[in-house]
């Protein structure tokens, strides 16, 4: 047993600023990569929070990701002020977007967010308000 | 096969992260949809496309990628250099399509 810790982190995410997209992914792939957790699951928590940035970014005003990191998991809260999703069913299919076509070509607005969210966390939840915003939790448990 | 081995084999242009040169390639990976990219590209891979603008370098990074080559002439846009010579891994170029670097590449590898 690795000894008891709680690392708490947070970033702010602007909408529209592509820029910068990825920071919070980077700095949380540092982290992680300090406190030794394997790399397999490493690389699940960077696409899930990179595809979640990516939304705040192509689609909200804007965002947080607060970060909790425990001795056995990881758990993410990227939350925004944005649109919201009316139907969270049909976003959670691939393929379905609502990307603008700047972000379209870009090669963002794919539809393969959210899956790609879902197939790298161990534990997803979406809440969201049309006209007020999205809060996700991810998490992640280290083996 | 080293980045440097393929720039030669290729006769790929340099147009950054030269420090990366002598990154170890595991493979290649061919798209233009970045979350295609995130989701599926493996570390140490060579990818190809044609997206020029700096999330690719923020892609490449946080996948660990060996180096981004890019298709038809295509150039990388400022911030992307830069990004590229931050992080240490090349962005190439070629005249060539994307069909015929991703053939040539793939014999090198088979």
């Amino acid at each position: 047993m690795g000894r008891l810790f709680i690392l708490k982190l947070t970033y702010n995410i602007q909408g529209g600023d592509f820029t910068h997209a990825g920071h919070p992914s980077s700095e949380v792939k540092k982290v992680l990569k300090q406190l030794d957790i394997d790399g397999k699951t490493i690389k699940n928590i960077v696409i899930a929070l990179y595809e979640a940035e990516v939304n705040v970014v192509a689609h909200a005003w804007k965002g947080i990701v607060s970060v909790e990191i425990e001795e056995n998991k990881i758990t993410i809260w990227v939350t925004d002020e944005g649109p919201g999703i009316a139907d969270i069913e049909l976003a959670m299919q691939a393929g379905y977007s609502t990307a603008s076509k700047e972000v379209r070509e870009m090669g963002f607005g794919a539809g393969m967010g959210l899956p790609n969210m879902k197939k790298n966390t161990d534990e997803l939840q979406i809440e969201s308000e049309v006209g007020k915003g999205t809060k996700v939790k991810m998490v992640n448990y280290f083996s | 096969m080293k980045v440097s081995e393929i720039v030669e084999k290729l006769k790929l242009k340099v147009y950054s992260g030269q420090k990366g040169l002598d990154r170890e390639i595991s493979g290649g990976y061919v798209s233009d949809l970045l979350s295609d990219v995130m989701g599926n590209a493996r570390e140490g891979e060579v990818w190809i496309t044609l997206q020029v603008h700096q999330n690719v370098m923020a892609i490449a990074s946080l996948k660990d990628l060996a180096a981004v080559i890019l298709v038809n002439s295509l150039e990388p846009q400022e911030n992307t250099v830069r990004h590229s010579n931050d992080e240490n891994i090349p962005v190439l170029g070629t005249s060539m399509s994307t069909f015929e670097i991703a053939g040539k590449l793939y014999k090198l590898f088979n």
